[in-house]
């Protein structure tokens, strides 16, 4: 019943999210300013794992591989489809809910207990919108840069993890990667991104904008908002995938 | 000039606010005090709307607001200024982005003008030179004078404060209290103080609302403040022994 609740509640906030802004200049900053905070500030962690991950992938594949009639270059393919497919979008959107989600739900838990959201509203601003609109925008236009950018990477990162330690020659891999290549993996993976970017930025801002009390329940709301959004990232990846693979 | 009729508001089935019908007047300082906990903030928070009553009637000069949907209730909103007990300044913002933010959302204003009136509303609550700092760097006095600040910058009708002095020295309490009344009276608004301060009661006072247990206990001004005979309001007005001691010798 209480589940119930909370989605309705959900998506009243939600309504008010996405009414018309008070003035359009205002949002294109704060857009900009969400831009830097939730995206650029993001691309370190995304190269870091993304590197890792790749060469991971890469060298776990190539000890997994005892059979000697299936061709070495099939290691490279993996390691691509393997980032393109999953990796890059739904593994990469788990880490940004932990990183951006808890600094969401903290910031606006925040501005709710120092009654700061009630300034808003008292100045007759819609305060859900002020404050969540450009974060769900910001995200939704620039996670899949992100993603993008971490299939680059993770991609490269197979590559050097085959090169530096003689698990697969530089031909192999590089043949593997271009080996039946399939484009429309990248749209499906940049279409789960778009809905990741969404459920990352709107369920830890719901969680904040309606806690009650103190710093405490600011830190509980937090987690609630992280543990939800992983949860419908990977609800919504079983979801996505059925209608756009299948 | 507000007035409030009838309302009430309950939490969870528990009575906060019974039948509650006020008329708070244009141009003067309109205090409601009471014990902690006696619905206060709950009448000032539904009287702005940001807690929804139960029943009854708020009319800001004939327009009734309880009835109002979303954008009718904003739109009135610009028409208030509010002082919240924690001072609510944006911390990521300095003093003067504080100020000007109503002022970037709602008017069209250039630069330039902005930044006079943000300079001028910071020398009437008597702060110049701080336009760059932010709130942590502030003490409570100055933090509650920008609060102010902001309150005043759109020219409001109507001006609520939730505890100004809480935190407070009683010589810096007293300084916010005579610039809030100032300017109660320089801009003819309608201000409504929440507080439980007896030295706000007898420096501001020109309307004196007490409130016992949600309920509506006693009206008047602050010289009929010390000669009333309601208990509840002795009983909270003279609880120190201080105040007991001037009241045997009134």
């Amino acid at each position: 019943m209480k589940i119930i609740e909370q989605v309705g509640r959900y998506f009243i906030l939600m309504g008010r999210v996405f009414s018309k802004p008070e003035k359009g200049k205002i949002y294109y900053k704060q857009v900009l300013k969400e831009i830097e905070s939730l995206g650029i500030n993001s691309i370190g962690i995304v190269i870091i794992i993304s590197i890792f991950m790749g060469a991971v992938i890469t060298l776990q594949t190539r000890y997994n591989l005892e059979n000697p009639l299936i061709p070495l270059y099939l290691i490279g393919l993996t390691a691509r489809d393997s980032m393109l497919l999953e990796f890059s979008s739904t593994i990469v959107g788990l880490i940004l809910a932990g990183k951006v989600g808890s600094n969401i739900a903290s910031e606006i838990g925040h501005m709710r207990i120092t009654e700061q959201i009630d300034a808003l509203e008292i100045m007759g601003v819609n305060s859900a919108s002020y404050l969540v609109l450009p974060k769900v925008i910001a995200a939704v236009i620039f996670n899949p840069l992100l993603t993008l950018i971490s299939m680059f990477v993770g991609i490269f990162g197979g590559w050097a993890a085959s090169v530096i330690t003689g698990a697969l020659s530089s031909v192999d891999y590089i043949y593997g990667i271009q080996y039946w290549f399939i484009p429309y993996y990248i749209t499906y993976s940049l279409v789960k991104t778009v809905v990741f970017a969404i459920i990352i930025t709107s369920v830890p801002a719901f969680f904040g904008y309606y806690v009650k009390g103190g710093a405490l329940e600011v830190g509980r709301s937090s987690t609630k908002g992280v543990v939800t959004s992983s949860i419908l990232i990977l609800l919504f990846n079983v979801i996505l995938t059925q209608l756009l693979l299948a | 000039m507000i007035l409030v009729e009838n309302i009430n508001k309950s939490f969870n089935k528990e009575s906060v606010l019974s039948d509650i019908s006020v008329q708070f007047d244009e141009g003067k300082t309109n205090l409601i005090i009471g014990r902690s906990g006696s619905g206060k903030t709950v009448l000032i928070k539904c009287i702005v709307g940001l807690h929804e009553v139960d029943s009854g009637k708020i009319l800001f000069h004939d327009r009734e607001f309880v009835s109002m949907n979303l954008r009718q209730k904003q739109e009135l909103r610009k028409e208030m200024g509010m002082l919240f007990q924690g001072g609510a300044l944006f911390d990521s913002l300095t003093v003067e982005e504080n100020i000007k933010f109503p002022l970037d959302m709602f008017t069209k204003m250039s630069d330039k003008e902005k930044k006079e009136r943000v300079n001028f509303c910071l020398h009437r609550v008597n702060l110049d030179n701080v336009n760059h700092l932010f709130p942590a760097e502030l003490s409570g006095g100055m933090q509650k004078r920008v609060a102010i600040a902001r309150a005043i910058v759109q020219n409001p009708k109507y001006l609520f404060c939730d505890e100004p002095n809480s935190g407070l020295d009683p010589k810096t309490a007293i300084v916010i209290d005579n610039l809030i009344s100032d300017i109660t009276h320089e801009y003819n608004i309608t201000t409504i103080i929440n507080t439980h301060d007896m030295n706000s009661v007898m420096e501001i006072g020109e309307k004196v609302i007490f409130i016992h247990d949600g309920i509506k206990g006693w009206e008047g001004t602050k010289d009929e403040v010390l000669n009333s005979d309601d208990e509840y309001l002795n009983d909270f007005v003279f609880a120190s022994n201080l105040a007991k001691k001037i009241k045997d010798n009134l």
